[in-house]
């Protein structure tokens, strides 16, 4: 799989500084900062309405900061334009698929629409790898959540993005393709991606993650996983909720 | 340019894809417009003989309530399984979905006036091929400018819970010029003796009326899709 469109930009450094997002009176973001480095896997934690989802949107460039800025590498995300977006695969709750396609139209569709170099060879590929080559040309509503979740999380991958932007990503696999789902996400660590995912799961975060992010109310929280306490601390975090 | 076309075309040809499969918008345009031309036909027609400019009236009214209620569903399939978000992270000219998207809603109005045109041709005693050209390129223009404003203004509605009554409300009021401009022509070129020069006028005024829409619609789908 060779993207055409991702070796005109790169970047190994996201720095988010202060970064605010308002909705009317309700504050879904207030000043959140963090650096991510490529490499890196970092979970994204807090209760529902914590404002995960929406720093998941400001990263993938959807979403525009009310205040503070997202920089990747040098650039921000207007300056980054599409070039930017080359480098950015976002998977959100809902599973950006197409029912009535077939698994292989639909990773064919933006296989094109990322202008890969032949869709068809990525297509095939991203089958194997989301273990639906049997399933190719079923269409994807008779599919199961977690047959869904696999071509999903293939679909954003189809173009080897830099940063990739992952909510809920574990909802609806049963233990095997969780447990798939975690090599997937380390082999993506070892390539020099940038991983953020967002979560509930702490079993599965704890022994994934290099850094963990709490939000709380739309604050960081930032906690390391290096002491093996994160489910406590978590879970404490949660209690001051 | 080359790069817009190609998703524009992409667009385009996974909507028309996805349709052949479901055929929702097909059946429900279809029906709608054919039902609208049946009742029609039984309030304007007496004794084997239609009320003057009547058959132009229900053939655009036709055109644009089943053009209503295919826009309606026009972003539907992209706001259900957000599907809306991948195509707007994808690397290319966003403006590219928008064209795509009305291209898809502007051949299925087209199916739709196939059927529709004979047989208000038939009912109404109509004759729409006496000039075939003017007939057609009349109701191109017309479609192409009712379907823009509508394709944008269903993206903008694409976050609204009440869409489905907003479209309507928001499209009319900018769609109506269109429509007059549309049944003006179409009533000169039915006359009994065609009046050329005003189905020309009305022509002229349509593709004004278009390069208008297209151009801010363009111009504004990108920040309107954007947060």
């Amino acid at each position: 799989m060779s993207p055409t469109t991702s070796s005109r930009f790169d970047f190994e450094l996201l720095t988010v500084s202060d970064v605010s997002r308002v909705y009317g009176r309700h504050r879904a973001l207030s000043k959140v900062s963090l650096t991510l480095r490529m490499g890196e896997i970092v979970g994204l934690l807090g209760p529902n309405g914590a404002g995960k989802s929406t720093l998941l949107s400001v990263l993938a460039t959807l979403t525009v900061p009310s205040a503070g800025s997202v920089r990747y590498g040098d650039v921000s995300a207007r300056e980054g334009g599409p070039a930017l977006r080359a480098q950015l695969g976002y998977l959100s709750h809902d599973l950006q698929l197409y029912p009535e396609l077939t698994a292989r139209e639909n990773l064919e569709f933006f296989a094109e629409l990322y202008g890969l170099e032949a869709p068809s060879r990525c297509g095939t590929e991203a089958l194997v790898k989301a273990r639906l080559t049997t399933r190719a040309d079923d269409q994807v509503l008779g599919f199961s959540r977690g047959m869904r979740q696999r071509l999903a999380l293939e679909r954003v991958l189809l173009h080897q993005p830099r940063l990739v932007l992952l909510d809920e990503p574990f909802t609806g696999l049963d233990e095997m393709s969780s447990r798939a789902l975690i090599e997937r996400l380390r082999e993506l660590k070892s390539d020099g991606r940038i991983v953020v995912l967002a979560t509930h799961d702490l079993d599965l975060v704890q022994n994934l993650v290099d850094r963990v992010v709490i939000l709380r109310n739309g604050q960081v929280v930032e906690l390391a996983t290096g002491d093996g306490s994160l489910k406590n601390r978590y879970r404490e975090e949660m209690r001051l909720k | 340019m080359k790069s817009f076309l190609r998703v524009a075309w992409l667009v385009m040809r996974k909507d028309l894809r996805v349709e052949s499969r479901s055929r929702e918008m097909l059946y429900t345009t279809l029906f709608f417009s054919a039902s609208c031309v049946l009742v029609f036909s039984f309030a304007f027609v007496r004794e084997g003989r239609p009320v003057e400019g009547a058959a132009a009236g229900i053939l655009w009214i036709a055109v644009a309530f089943s053009g209503t209620l295919a826009l309606a569903r026009a972003f539907e399939r992209e706001r259900q399984h957000d599907v809306l978000r991948g195509l707007l992270l994808a690397p290319i000219d966003r403006p590219a979905i928008f064209v795509g998207k009305l291209l898809g809603i502007v051949l299925l109005m087209v199916v739709v006036e196939l059927v529709v045109v004979p047989a208000i041709a038939l009912l109404f005693r109509a004759p729409f091929f006496a000039h075939p050209f003017l007939m057609a390129t009349l109701l191109g223009t017309g479609t192409i400018g009712f379907a823009a404003v509508g394709t944008l203004f269903a993206a903008m509605l694409i976050r609204t819970q009440s869409r489905a009554v907003l479209l309507p409300i928001l499209l009319y009021p900018m769609t109506v010029p269109v429509l007059i401009a549309g049944v003006g022509g179409t009533v000169a070129l039915l006359q009994p003796e065609a009046n050329l020069a005003l189905a020309k006028f009305w022509l002229a005024m349509l593709v004004f009326l278009d390069v208008t829409y297209l151009t801010l619609a363009l111009w504004t789908f990108e920040p309107v899709m954007t947060e």
